[in-house]
């Protein structure tokens, strides 16, 4: 049974009427038109579909969209509006897609992080990334990139 | 926003029905309908009214900037920046039928095409030009996208002032050929390299930014007006077919439409959520058949025993079998590999429109104009009236599961009248994407009394390459084709290694084995990423290891006693130094890591003329088996180099690629299905156990043709792992994947 939800998905309120059930993802994308975030596997395992929830690097594909009632939504595309971000400007230097269907997922996990985290370690890096696929291997890429961020993030 | 048609990032074309117009001027530079004609010059080259160059190219760059390295020998060729080259990729209505993506021949043969054609375009602008300065045309040369006078170069006139806009109607010579062998011919010598300013240079990806920002569309993302979703249900057991389709368990579900047709099942429903939940719960009742396969653990067995239904010797030199037999000693090992799946990062999508007076699919098919053809035979239509529209996928190594969805989108949309979108959920990837095929490799060698290798034997034996075909020109090479009656094609092929080492004594042969169920399997053999050559590599390179340690020779100086190729042996001494190789058999470059064995291992790759020499640091985690990849050295001669920086990212997603199938991959199935259908049962290389250096090192070679780099370095990976690990272990894996549990098992094997 339908029902309405409203949050704001980046910057701007939104409301919507799905079944509460439907994950967050489907409605980001045939509801509002969202080309980012992306279906990967529908299970929480890759990141393709991550969006920031309050904050929360989150995987929007097993999130139910009532659980996101009131809740303030960034996607990849609000990430960085008036200027790249700085994860996503250092995706651009090091050229990391390589078909770039999973940068959403690394993009916005690493953003979250590098939110709470100045300065990481090497080891803090991969573990804070863990977990996100990459099937074309750009691994080496997003490795750099990631750290490059961090580094202007600490500046 | 979000209605997308083609091409919506190149403001300067826009599109209706099959008619072209660029728009970077307001001047009409290309209209076009029905195919391109090779022979036209204009079919590949366009220059707008502002002198930018748009370029129309029959081939698809999968996320290693095979666009950006065309752009750059079109502008190379025609003295222009490369940012005023844009490339139009893969929709059949705007380009010629180059193969699409292929067999690494992006650059080697789909570039140089274009390369012919810019060099064409410049000298039918000297042409031009000439009468327009009243000089010879000896006398002019071309800088910076226009036509100058040599001795007077202020006398110019630009390319866009020669031709107003307007075509070239002009010729190119074509040599009849489609496809990857496709063709061209200047009267006109292209540049000689040593006048390259922008061929060899690092250029930046266009697409990138759009990537990383969000902004960029891919296949998935197209929207067309009246849309609708679908979902293709497939059976429980492979080869079942829906008998009874209880319609009433998805009456509760809105606009829910359920398309049967012979073996094919699926429903469309306008809200995607809605035909996910509608193939979830349609009530299906399925035909009984025999569980088709054998038990996962007899697999390789099945391959040992099964007969050959193709074989081929691929080299034969001297006498094997008499050289063996008088050999002073004999080594022999078998090595098995898995199937391995494209397990693509999304599950494949596909739009098709399929109406009365036209076909479109938006696909992000390696080959638009075979799907064309493919979709024609399908749907019974004139090859004309289909129009196929290359969009970027969720990545692709060969051929993975774009093609099925397009058949299944297709047929869906005939059957509802209505634009489909299809895509896959997560098991319908992993399970039902077309496989690299499952091998046995037997090899046999023979020494004499010096350690000399006097007999070579290899044989690989394994599933077909080709059981599904590299494209879908065909319906019966797709699931949805199979499904509504299409005959199974025999397609059978595997594959030897390179005829890199002169032993006196060799042979190279394979042998293919039946598929293990006709028709739409969940494994059906395919091309993936070098078809076949990481499982022949692992095992010929891992043998070539295993000769030097019965010899008790550096397994480096044993293969360089056998290279005759100088380019080869250079590749092998620059992998070498960079690598600080320490001399020895193997094992004598063991060393401790902390609480871990470490060892470095070598391999070579040689695909056409595409050399590579890679040497591995792995360290070995002895409690859990969990082996680490630290580090990796390759030495990389594809040829010229056109655009370094787009090289070494290549490279290294090859080598991460390599590593994950070295270490991981394996598709798991049980009698009735595969049941390695998401990413916690088909595991890939996770980042936190990436290496911590991939140093390459790039071997440009300006003179000659550049070769393709998106394969061969893949295939080299697993043996220079599992060679590194016998070095730091002294134990020979000789099953891939080299899991954690299987790493774990040998080496407590070993030591009980
Ligand atoms: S699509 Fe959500 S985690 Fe994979
Ligand atoms: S770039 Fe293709 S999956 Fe990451």
């Amino acid at each position: 049974m339908s029902k309405r939800f409203t949050f704001s998905v980046d910057g701007k309120d939104r409301t919507v009427e799905a079944d509460p059930e439907t994950p967050l993802l489907y409605v980001l994308r045939d509801d509002l038109n969202f080309s980012n975030p992306h279906f990967g596997c529908g299970q929480g395992q890759c990141g393709a579909c991550t969006v920031h929830v309050d904050g929360e690097a989150t995987r929007s594909c097993v999130l139910p969209v009532e659980a996101a009632e009131n809740a303030r939504i960034v996607t990849l595309t609000g990430l960085g509006t008036e200027k790249p971000h700085p994860v996503q400007q250092a995706f651009i230097d090091e050229q990391v897609p390589a078909c770039g269907y999973c940068v959403n997922g690394w993009v916005m996990t690493a953003a979250a992080f590098l939110d709470r985290t100045s300065k990481p370690s090497d080891a803090q890096i991969r573990d804070a990334l863990s977990g996100l696929k990459c099937r074309c291997g750009t691994h080496m890429a997003i490795l750099r990139a990631v750290k490059r961020a961090a580094q202007a993030m600490a500046r | 926003m979000n209605t997308i048609t083609a091409l919506s990032r190149r403001d300067a074309l826009r599109l209706s029905g099959g008619l072209v117009v660029l728009f970077s001027t307001g001047v009409a530079a290309a209209d076009r309908k029905g195919a391109p004609d090779p022979t036209s010059l204009d079919s590949w080259l366009a220059i707008g009214a502002d002198g930018n160059i748009t370029a129309f190219f029959g081939k698809v760059d999968v996320g290693q900037g095979l666009d950006v390295a065309v752009a750059q020998m079109v502008a190379e060729e025609l003295d222009v920046p490369v940012a005023a080259v844009s490339i139009v990729m893969g929709d059949t209505s705007l380009t010629c039928n180059q193969g699409g993506a292929s067999g690494s021949t992006g650059v080697r043969q789909g570039g140089v095409a274009l390369r012919h054609a810019a060099a064409q375009a410049r000298h039918h602008l000297i042409q031009r030009a000439a009468e327009y300065l009243r000089r010879k045309p000896a006398d002019l040369a071309t800088a910076d996208g226009a036509v100058f006078v040599v001795d007077a170069p202020a006398q110019k006139v630009a390319y866009a002032a020669l031709l107003r806009g307007k075509y070239f109607q002009s010729q190119i010579r074509w040599n009849g050929k489609l496809g990857n062998a496709l063709g061209l011919t200047s009267t006109a010598k292209p540049k000689a390299p040593d006048q390259y300013k922008i061929v060899g240079q690092p250029v930046s990806r266009v697409d990138i930014p759009g990537k990383v920002m969000g902004t960029k569309d891919f296949v998935t993302d197209v929207r067309v007006p009246g849309m609708l979703h679908g979902r293709v249900i497939r059976p429980p057991v492979a080869g079942a077919v829906p008998m009874e389709i209880d319609r009433k368990s998805v009456a509760s579900i809105p606009g829910v439409q359920i398309v049967h047709r012979q073996g094919f099942l699926g429903v469309v429903a306008p809200r995607e959520w809605d035909a996910i939940r509608a193939a979830d719960v349609l009530q299906v009742t399925w035909s009984k058949v025999d569980p088709p396969f054998p038990a996962f653990a007899a697999l390789h067995d099945h391959i040992r025993k099964a007969p050959a239904i193709k074989e081929t010797v691929d080299k034969t030199v001297g006498d094997v079998e008499r050289a063996l037999a008088g050999a002073a000693k004999r080594i022999t090992a078998e090595y098995t590999w898995p199937f391995q799946s494209h397990a693509c990062m999304g599950p494949a999508c596909a739009v098709a429109d399929v109406r009365a007076d036209g076909v479109t699919s938006w696909s992000a098919t390696q080959k638009p104009h075979f799907q064309q053809e493919g979709l024609a035979k399908l749907l019974k239509r004139p090859l004309d009236t289909v129009r196929v529209i290359w969009m970027p996928g969720p990545g692709s190594y060969g051929r993975n599961d774009a093609g099925d969805a397009a058949m299944d989108a297709a047929l869906l949309s005939e059957a509802v009248g209505k634009p489909v979108r299809v895509q896959g959920m997560r098991h319908d990837g992993h399970a039902w994407d077309p496989k690299g095929p499952a091998s046995v490799h037997t090899l046999r060698a023979g020494l004499d009394k010096d350690g000399n290798i006097v007999a070579y034997d290899v044989m690989n034996k394994g599933f077909s390459r080709v059981e599904v075909a590299v494209s879908e020109a065909d319906p019966s090479d797709t699931l949805a084709g199979k499904l509504i009656g299409f005959p199974d094609k025999p397609g059978a092929g595997f594959g030897s290694p390179s005829d890199v080492y002169e032993f006196a004594n060799r042979r190279l042969a394979w042998q293919c084995v039946a598929p293990l169920m006709p028709g739409a399997s969940p494994l059906r053999g395919a091309h993936l990423r070098d078809p076949v050559g990481p499982q022949n590599l692992f095992a010929s390179e891992s043998f070539l290891d295993e000769i030097a340690l019965a010899a008790k020779v550096d397994p480096i100086a044993l293969r360089l006693r056998y290279m005759k190729d100088p380019r080869e042996v250079a590749a092998v001494k620059a992998a070498t130094e960079r690598a600080k190789w320490i001399d020895g058999p193997p094992g004598a470059r063991r060393q401790m890591a902390g609480a871990h064995p470490s060892g470095m291992g070598f391999a070579f790759a040689r695909r056409g003329d595409t050399l590579v020499a890679v040497i591995a640091q792995v360290e070995v985690d002895r409690d859990t088996g969990r082996i680490w990849a630290r580090k990796f050295v390759v030495a990389h001669d594809c040829g010229q180099v056109i655009n370094p920086d787009g090289l070494r990212h290549c490279i290294e997603g090859n080598v991460v690629q390599g590593l994950s199938r070295a270490v991981h991959e394996e598709v798991l199935f049980d009698q009735s299905m595969v049941t390695s259908r998401d990413w916690s049962t088909y595991l890939i290389l996770d980042i936190a156990d990436a290496p911590e250096e991939i140093d390459i090192v790039l071997i440009d070679r300006p003179e000659l043709a550049p070769e393709g780099a998106g394969e061969a370095c893949t295939a080299a990976i697993p043996a220079a792992v599992v060679n590194a690990i016998f070095d730091a272990t002294g134990v020979r894996m000789r099953a891939a994947p080299l899991s954690p549990a299987r790493v774990k098992a040998a080496l407590t094997a070993k030591t009980v």
